[in-house]
């Protein structure tokens, strides 16, 4: 019988796969430094595929690419998050802020951001674009009302609810600007086949400027 | 000596010591996680359950690191306890390492406290130091994650320099290695960027790289020693198995990583990287199983310990289906686009930890108990050997149950929330409001209760297994090459 054999063929032997462990591995990983390089390079702030943060300051679109054929974030004209215009110093401080925010309140325990994270509620990755704000005129201030506090805002027919968190409103602020700045990520068209808020009727920017504050319906109670 | 089957730590050598105060503090935070799987499970069917006072994101957050704490706590057990075993020598630092296991120990209650009593805190860099980090996986602040770290290095220097003083053997060798790599690769995950593309980026290398490769080689080199222990596997056999497995393990691993990078706003060459690699994962654990069956097999199933033979035997399956079968359903770009970020990935991941990672630390409890006890007799006609077969088949059918309530719910997301409804807020919840989704949460639920039932069984087994037996350990013999002569 072959296990009589005790000297084993070349590609059974225990020195032969010694080898090929530590060269797979080395190998592999030789080849994932050099990608991660490029990477990183890809996805610093400011890049093609993740905006600068002044980003803000522009109008968020996610637009079918026929070439990609997937959506892509568009970057409209000019329409300063609450009508203030930031440098890129003030907006990078407001979304790090933001990001801080979703940290500190573990967003990622209920919903996820790009797709990762938990799933009792929804992804936040285009939260900025989503039809549920109702129209783009009200939307900045109904984000910051609902996370200042969600608990007895409008949710959904099944009952689940977002607590209150404690944000206060510089952080509430700063976080619908992290989730604007975020939807502008190329993200390969993750979400597919999703319909943003309509931002057509686009008002006219000098306009923005004039009204820092919207008016606002009153949030609608469950 | 004391009596056989009698609980007594001078049957231990002086790594095993140290062992099973790591597999009782594992055994503890499995309870734990337990608990708080079962309360979040209960949310999605009562969201009132708990409200404002343990909320979801708090009792998931508990849920997960409770498991990588514990997952973690059973492999530094594990490898202490086959520490001596495989050097020939005694911890170099046993005193240290007691030293550290206490601290750790420590450390871990005071990041769970907070989780439960603080929860969260102001968006400042204050909270994702002294409070939770808010990134799944490594929630823990930033004041643990160091403490982690230094915990491991100090568990490191342990094993390495035992190692070194004694004797580095296929096993030891390929642990030592893979313990540098799970310490360092834990650095890449410390950091705070605004840019949440860099941030999940590296936070991928700790949890891919963990558990997609260096969690796998660990495990590898436990299965190895359990073959070893239990069956009396020829050492070069398990040997050449294990470089065969670090091989394809890594090979198909590290690269494997892209999988997590389609969508994330890392560029598109990913889809093909990721996809390719990562569809060849399932391969090494195909390895295992045929590995285990064959030995097992080859020895006709005799072991000196059924339970822990039992478990390492379902961890090669369920490591094949868990993280094989369900990860590749679900891991090409033209899938995953559909299916990333819903309960598919919570089916897979249910099943692949159980499968890949909780039997083989229950697998270590048993070898552990065995031994404390004297060496107690653990083959067939085991005294009361209904608690180890009961405990594993509520284990199993409960998490088999989970695992395909999610699945169905995961289907139902990706056609009715994904393709269907365009994967907004409306789509979600039209989605979650489903009734096949409903429904699958219900039978999730009713799998949660058969493991808890499983899991309080198997406490009450470990605690009581080999008590009555009068019979010592069925002798092994170590397995000759024939024509040696």
């Amino acid at each position: 019988m072959a296990e009589t054999q005790t000297q084993a063929l070349w590609w059974a032997s225990e020195s032969f796969w010694r080898k090929m462990a530590i060269w797979v591995t080395a190998g592999s990983f030789v080849v994932l430094i050099f990608l991660t390089f490029d990477t990183v390079k890809q996805i610093t702030a400011g890049g093609k595929r993740v905006p600068a943060y002044s980003v803000i300051n522009h109008r968020v679109d996610y637009v079918f690419d026929e070439e990609r054929n997937f959506q892509v974030p568009v970057i409209g004209p000019e329409e300063p998050l609450f009508g203030k215009k930031l440098t890129e110093d003030e907006a990078e401080a407001l979304v790090s802020k933001g990001k801080l925010t979703t940290q500190a309140k573990n967003c990622m325990g209920c919903h996820t951001l790009l797709g990762n994270g938990s799933y009792y509620a929804p992804d936040l990755t285009k939260s900025w674009l989503d039809p549920s704000w109702g129209s783009k005129e009200v939307r900045e201030q109904s984000m910051v009302e609902f996370l200042m506090d969600p608990t007895d805002k409008l949710h959904n027919a099944i009952g689940r609810r977002m607590p209150n968190l404690g944000i206060t409103e510089a952080e509430a602020r700063a976080t619908v600007a992290f989730l604007k700045w975020m939807s502008a990520i190329d993200t390969n068209g993750f979400p597919t086949n999703f319909q943003p808020i309509d931002q057509a009727d686009a008002a006219p920017e000098v306009a923005v400027e004039a009204a820092p504050a919207v008016e606002v319906a009153a949030p609608v109670q469950q | 000596m004391a009596a056989l089957g009698v609980l007594d730590s001078a049957n231990l050598n002086g790594g095993q010591k140290l062992a099973v105060k790591y597999f009782a503090v594992s055994v503890a935070l499995f309870g734990a996680q337990v608990l708080f799987g079962l309360l979040a499970g209960l949310q999605y069917l009562n969201p009132e359950f708990l409200f404002g006072i343990l909320d979801f994101s708090v009792n998931r957050m508990v849920h997960v690191n409770a498991m990588v704490v514990w997952l973690l706590f059973g492999f530094i057990g594990s490898v202490y306890w086959l520490l001596e075993d495989e050097s020939g020598v005694p911890v170099v630092g046993l005193g240290f390492g007691n030293l550290i296991f206490w601290i750790f120990t420590l450390a871990v209650v005071v990041v769970v406290l907070v989780y439960l009593l603080v929860q969260v805190g102001p968006g400042e860099k204050s909270s994702i130091w002294l409070i939770n980090e808010g990134r799944e996986y490594i929630e823990a602040p930033r004041w643990a994650d160091i403490g982690i770290v230094v915990c491991v290095l100090g568990f490191f220097y342990n094993v390495a320099a035992t190692f070194m003083k004694g004797k580095i053997t296929g096993i030891g060798g390929v642990l030592l290695f893979d313990l540098i790599a799970l310490a360092g690769l834990y650095l890449a995950g410390m950091w705070f960027t605004p840019n949440i593309s860099m941030d999940q980026h590296w936070w991928w290398w700790v949890i891919h790289l963990w558990v997609e490769a260096t969690w796998e080689v660990l495990v590898g080199c436990l299965m190895a020693y359990g073959l070893i222990k239990t069956m009396g596997v020829r050492r070069k056999i398990v040997e050449t198995w294990l470089y065969i497995e670090v091989a394809l393990m890594f090979g198909s691993g590290i690269l494997g990583l892209g999988h997590h990078y389609f969508w994330i706003g890392t560029p598109e060459y990913w889809f093909t990287i990721g996809g390719f690699f990562s569809a060849l994962e399932p391969i090494p654990l195909v390895a295992m199983v045929v590995h285990a069956l064959f030995d097992a097999g080859h020895h006709k199933l005799k072991s000196n310990n059924n339970p822990a033979l039992g478990w390492i035997i379902g961890q090669a399956f369920g490591n094949f289906f868990g993280a094989g079968v369900w990860g590749f359903m679900h891991t090409l770009p033209q899938i995953n686009l559909y299916t990333h970020g819903t309960q598919w990935t919570a089916s897979h991941g249910h099943l692949a930890f159980f499968g890949a990672y909780v039997t083989m630390v229950i697998a270590f409890f048993y070898i552990a108990v065995q031994k404390w006890r004297g060496n107690v007799w653990m083959s067939g006609n085991l005294v009361g050997a209904w608690k180890w077969k009961w405990a594993m088949f509520l284990l199993w059918a409960g998490m088999i149950t989970m695992t395909m309530a999610l699945l169905i719910a995961g289907y139902e997301q990706s056609q009715i929330e994904r393709a269907i409804g365009g994967s907004d807020w409306m789509a979600y919840f039209a989605a979650q409001a489903h009734r096949w989704f409903t429904q699958a949460m219900v039978w999730r639920q009713v799998g949660g209760w058969m493991f808890a039932l499983g899991f309080v069984l198997l406490v009450w087994d470990l605690m009581t297994i080999g008590k009555r037996e009068t019979r010592s350990t069925y002798v092994i013999e170590p397995e000759m090459a024939k024509a040696a002569v």
